[in-house]
Formats: C-alpha cells, structure tokens, sequence
C-alpha cells in the first residue's frame, strides 16, 4: 500500500489487520488483512453493509472489541505505538477520548439518563482538560454553543429525556469533541435520525472538524450519505476494504462491481416505474474460509478465476485501488451499469470546466 | 397509475387526533383531509413529530380519532361501526410497521405470526387451508415454505420485513399502510424490499399509502405525496410535479436535505432550513388551494402570489 501523492504526515497506519471472534468453538474472521493509512486532516469514509465489519474495524483503534473478539494479527500504528499490542485498560485509557474519540449511532442509548447533560459534558472536559468549577462551567456552555445548541444556560440542567434525537446527538459530538481528540469517529452518526436533521448534523461535523483540527472517520451503509463530508471513501465488503480512493474517483469512476452495486441501490438513481437495482444474494458467511473474491457469488461480472483467487490490489491512480480482477489487463472488459456511466459522465465533464 | 379511472378508495376528512389528557391535550394531527384512490401509492412525508406515523393508526384504528372521520368505499370506518364492518375493514386494511426488529413476535413460530389474523378473522379455517394460505403468502414475499416453522430471531432484517409484509398480504387486503417500511434496513436491502412491494401491487392491485422521511425514496415509489408538517398538510401533488415545483418552504427544506450521490452537485448545494416564522399569518389567513392542475399548496394570498410566479417562469 504505497500512496505516492502522500502530501499530510499519516496520523495511523494499519498494517494487515486481522480481527477474529471466537463464537461457540467457531472462529469468525471478521476483518481479513486490512491496510489502511490515515492522513492527517483527512475524512475518510467507511462504506459497507451490515456485518461487513467496518464498525470492528474502527473498534479495534479504541480497544472496544467485545470480549470474544481478538486482534489475531498485524499492527495498528499510532504516534509510534502499536495499538494491536495493547492489552490492559490502563494502556486504553491514554487512547480512547484523549485522541481517538467516538460517536455512536443511536443518541437514544449512548447517554445517561439519570444525568444532566451539563454534567456528562463536564466529566469529560473535567478528565480530559482538568477543569474545575466555574471555569468548567464555562467550557461547558461553550461547547454546548458549538454544537448548536440554542439557549445552553437553561439546557444546561437539563436531562437527555428532554431533548430530541437531533439535540441528542448534538450532546453525543459535544462530549466527544470535549475530550480534545485527535481523531474523532463517527459510526453511523445519523442512520437514527431524519433527513432534515441528518444534513443539519453532518454540516455540523464539518464545522467542528475544521474549528478543531480533526481527522475524521465516518462509517455508514449510505454512500449518499457521504459525498458531501468524505475527503476519500472505503468501501468495505466482508471484513476487507475492496476498493479506495478519493471521493470523486469512487462516485465517478467506480472499478469494483460492489461498489457498482452499491451505488445502483441508491434510491435516488432509480428510475420510477422500473425495478430498482437490488444485490442478489447475502454476504458470505465469515465462518468458513472465503476463497477468491469474497463478492464473487453476488456478482453478475464474475469471472472464473474470482472463485479461486483472492485478487490483489490494482492500482487506478496513486490514489484510487481496488481488488478485482476486472482490473487485470487479461480480464474481458465489463462495462459498469448504466446509470453508473452516466453518473461518470456527468462527473467527467463537469470535472473538465474545474 | 391511470388517472382516468379515479375511484376514491379511501377519504380522510377533516381528521383531528389528540394525545395527552382533557386538560393537558397535544393535537398531533390537525383537521387533515386527502383522499387516497384505488390502486395509487400515496406519500405522506414529514419529519418524525410531524403526525405522519399517527395518521396511517388512526386509519387503521390503533388511535382513535377525536374529530373528522374515515370514509372506506365511501363508507364510514372511524369511530363506532357494527361488527361485521369492523371485521371487514380488518381484513381490507392491513399495516407494515418500521422495525422488523420490534415488530415480530420474539416467542412465536413465523408460522403463527404470519397467520395470527386468520385466527380471528376467519375463524372456521381448516388447519390444511390455513397452512397452504401461510405458504402462499411466505412464497409470494420470495421466501421459502420452509421459513414457516422458524423463529423471527433467525432471518435477517430484510427477512424479517418480509415476513411483515406476508403477515399483511395473508388477509387478502386491498389497502396497504407502509410505515416507514425500509427506515430501519440496509441500502441494498432497502432495494429489495421496495421492489417487492412494487411487484406486489401490480399482481394484487394493491394501494398503498407510504408514510417516509425521506423523499428520495417517494419519488422512486409514490404516485402522489402529501407534505405534513406539525399535524397540518402544506403542500399536496402529484410526485413528479412536486419534485419540479416545490413550492412550500417546508417541502422545499425536505427537499434540498436529500443527500446526493454525486459529490461535486451536493458540495454546491445550498441546504434550506425550514423556519415557521417565515409565514405571517397574522393578518391573511392561510388558505388551501389548487394552484396547478392536481398540485395543492397552503399558504395566504400574498404567499400564494408569490407561488403562482414561480410556476409561471
């Protein structure tokens, strides 16, 4: 994985991740050799279905994985440390919210009900900047103004029963931002919420990664979702990245037929009255050893060899790679679906006039 | 759907729902009316809080209604009706709630859950036709048979819906509420179940009334769409005509917070937030009114003015 536009310092680096669990005797593989450089300032989209591992993946950077889960192999770099050999809470606690923080899907569960919101914000900016008292207070207010949150004196005493879903989550980026991260990740942060308050939070995330400095790493099912916050996009499939690259490259100029897939299923692609592109199938069962091209059996592009080998990766730009072998020079030349090319076209064009 | 051929099948008229006690009530839907013709998709968008979700149980009677009233075939079906209509209207009218998760029964057999409404609607079923009518129903939602002697716990979420709907498509209905029927689900899943909800109404000659949030999924499956917001329709129009003419700030709002898959328009995009105060109704009452040909919009003469500009540039 050599990137040769590298421009920013790589703020982590994952090198050949192998996550497993251990379930009633059998062995998951959930995440199967993953390599992955983060650049620093960056925002970088995890894309994938359910159980496509891409919430493990993230995990693994903050020690979060369940008990039956284990790091079986490669190395998570962080400022010179390998995080893969972390073992105790004491090692996690210099990590988790000092500088890699999270926010969490459902806002409904992710806070206290039994305290203010006021003092769940406080706990973190009391640990993490050790404030006290009435200068805590204050930096409590300010945050809670950061993240939009009108009239903070009297929400402040509040309780997370009395706000909304929206405010909610508001609350949830406050305190990860209190902790003064330096990467902050963000596992679905509005797959719970409505569109209206889904754009309003994800402007929000934008704002503040700039007032803070962060590098930021969005997870999500919705490639829709993405292309206005990612800077580059992963696209995930059965506990491996398929395919990498720019947001652009991605949306524009897809390689890999998943990520084909994934963006016909969009709704908004769709032509009414005709059948919406769907994916046949299920994901592969992570039990078993996969051979070949773990999409290969959903695939309507497939070819021989995808069932035997697992292709490598094969490089578009500097920027942009995916694992697939239609991207072999031998391999016959499939064109993407339509609407993916008039997508490309569009995208192409207006590239042009920039 | 043709439109020549309009036959209303189901009329809500002026239809008030309040929560809460006497003295402490919250109107959540606010004197509604829309009618909903036969074999048509009918939206109804609007963010949570707005009454969309209590609109579809009002219908079908989980809430009840404290003003207005539900015509079905031109027949009242709110408030108290004889027992063999209400049987009826069970029959004709069937739901499919938002969360498969939540929404299947943990502790009963897909078999049972899937034909729990026979059990009272047809009462003098056979055991031999009620399971031939469970593998009809399993088979037409494109799952196996063989599903029916298994637990919710072990399908997927796109199974589970699945199941949700064969439970709704047992009855033989007419009239499918679909309550936020792919909110909880995957993208690519959400494909498949939109699909199959699409295949469905052509070989039943199903209709449906599609309670979302998200507009993007309505233009791909309704023919009309009602706009809610807080209890109160504003804008009312044939699908197509209301993605090229949004003409209520709130829909508008909707609108423009669809995320488009395409990063360089929705970089340029300009995000419009919805602010009730922009409307001064102090002085001009709003109206409801036709403004183009199947296109309803509320607001007051001055707003309208400004609505009638926009459709004529």
């Amino acid at each position: 994985m050599t990137e040769t536009v590298a421009t920013t310092p790589v703020i982590l680096s994952v090198r050949d991740l192998d996550v497993k669990f251990h379930l009633r005797g059998r062995t998951l593989n959930a995440i199967r050799g993953i390599s992955l450089d983060l650049r620093q300032g960056e925002s970088l989209a995890i894309v994938g279905e359910s159980g496509s591992g891409k919430s493990v993946f993230t995990k693994t950077f903050m020690g979060l994985l369940d008990q039956n889960g284990e790091i079986a192999g490669g190395e998570i770099l962080y400022n010179g440390q390998d995080l893969a050999k972390y073992k105790t809470e004491k090692q996690w606690r210099t990590i988790r919210g000092r500088e890699i923080a999270m926010v969490l899907q459902d806002p409904m569960t992710s806070l206290n009900p039994l305290k203010t919101i006021g003092s769940q914000i406080g706990e973190a900016i009391a640990i993490h900047q050790g404030l006290h008292g009435a200068a805590l207070k204050a930096k409590v207010l300010e945050y809670l103004r950061d993240v939009g949150i009108p009239d903070p004196e009297g929400r402040y005493k509040q309780y997370p029963h009395e706000f909304s879903g929206g405010m909610r989550q508001r609350v949830v980026i406050a305190i990860a931002v209190a902790c003064n991260p330096k990467i902050l990740i963000c596992d679905e942060p509005t797959t719970a919420l409505d569109v209206t308050i889904q754009a309003q939070i994800l402007h929000l995330l934008k704002e503040l990664k700039k007032k803070y400095d962060l590098t930021t790493i969005y997870i999500t099912h919705d490639l829709g979702v993405v292309a206005n916050v990612a800077d580059r996009i992963a696209v995930m499939y059965a506990g491996d990245i398929v395919e990498i690259g720019t947001c652009e490259e991605v949306f524009y100029s897809p390689k890999h037929p998943y990520t084909w897939a994934l963006l016909s299923s969009l709704p908004q692609l769709g032509v009414k009255g005709q059948d919406l592109y769907s994916i046949q199938g299920a994901p592969p069962n992570l039990f078993t050893d996969i051979k070949g091209d773990a999409f290969a059996p959903r695939n309507p592009h497939a070819l021989k060899i995808d069932f035997e080998e697992r292709p490598p990766y094969f490089e578009v730009s500097p920027t942009h790679k995916a694992r697939t072998w239609l991207l072999d020079p031998r391999a016959p030349k499939v064109e993407p679906p339509e609407h993916i090319r008039e997508l490309q076209k569009e995208g192409v064009s207006r590239f042009g006039q920039q | 759907m043709a439109s020549n051929e309009r036959e209303v099948l189901l009329s809500v008229q002026d239809m008030t729902v309040d929560f809460g006690s006497r003295r402490n009530p919250f109107r959540a839907v606010n004197h509604v009316s829309f009618d909903i013709y036969r074999g048509e998709t009918f939206g109804l968008v609007g963010e949570s809080g707005s009454g969309k979700t209590t609109i579809g149980r009002a219908i079908i009677r989980i809430n009840p209604i404290s003003g207005g009233e539900v015509l079905y075939e031109g027949e009242r079906i709110s408030g108290r009706i004889s027992r063999e209509k209400d049987r009826e209207v069970t029959r004709k009218i069937q739901m499919i709630f938002q969360d498969p998760m939540a929404s299947l029964n943990e502790r009963a057999k897909v078999d049972y859950i899937v034909s729990e409404g026979l059990y009272n609607v047809q009462k003098g079923l056979s055991e031999e036709e009620r399971r031939r009518k469970v593998e009809e129903a399993l088979t037409a939602v494109g799952l196996l048979p063989e599903f029916a002697s298994r637990f919710p716990h072990e399908f997927s979420g796109g199974q589970r819906q699945r199941i949700g709907i064969a439970r709704a498509l047992i009855m033989g209905p007419q009239f499918i509420i679909a309550d936020e029927p792919i909110s909880a689900l995957d993208v690519s899943i959400r494909a498949q179940v939109l699909n199959l909800l699409a295949q469905l109404q052509k070989k039943y000659g199903l209709t449906y009334l599609f309670v979302a949030h998200d507009l993007s999924v309505m233009r791909f499956i309704t023919d009309r769409i009602a706009v809610i917001h807080k209890g109160v329709i504003v804008e009312l129009s044939e699908t197509e005509k209301l993605f090229a003419h949004p003409l209520h700030p709130y829909t508008r709002a909707l609108l423009s917070a669809i995320p488009l898959p395409d990063p360089i328009r929705e970089r340029a995009k300009v995000l419009e937030v919805y602010d009730p105060a922009c409307h001064d109704y102090s002085v001009e009452k709003p109206e409801w009114v036709e403004i183009e040909e199947g296109h309803f919009v509320r607001g007051n003469k001055p707003e309208l003015e400004g609505y009638r500009k926009v459709l004529e540039s």
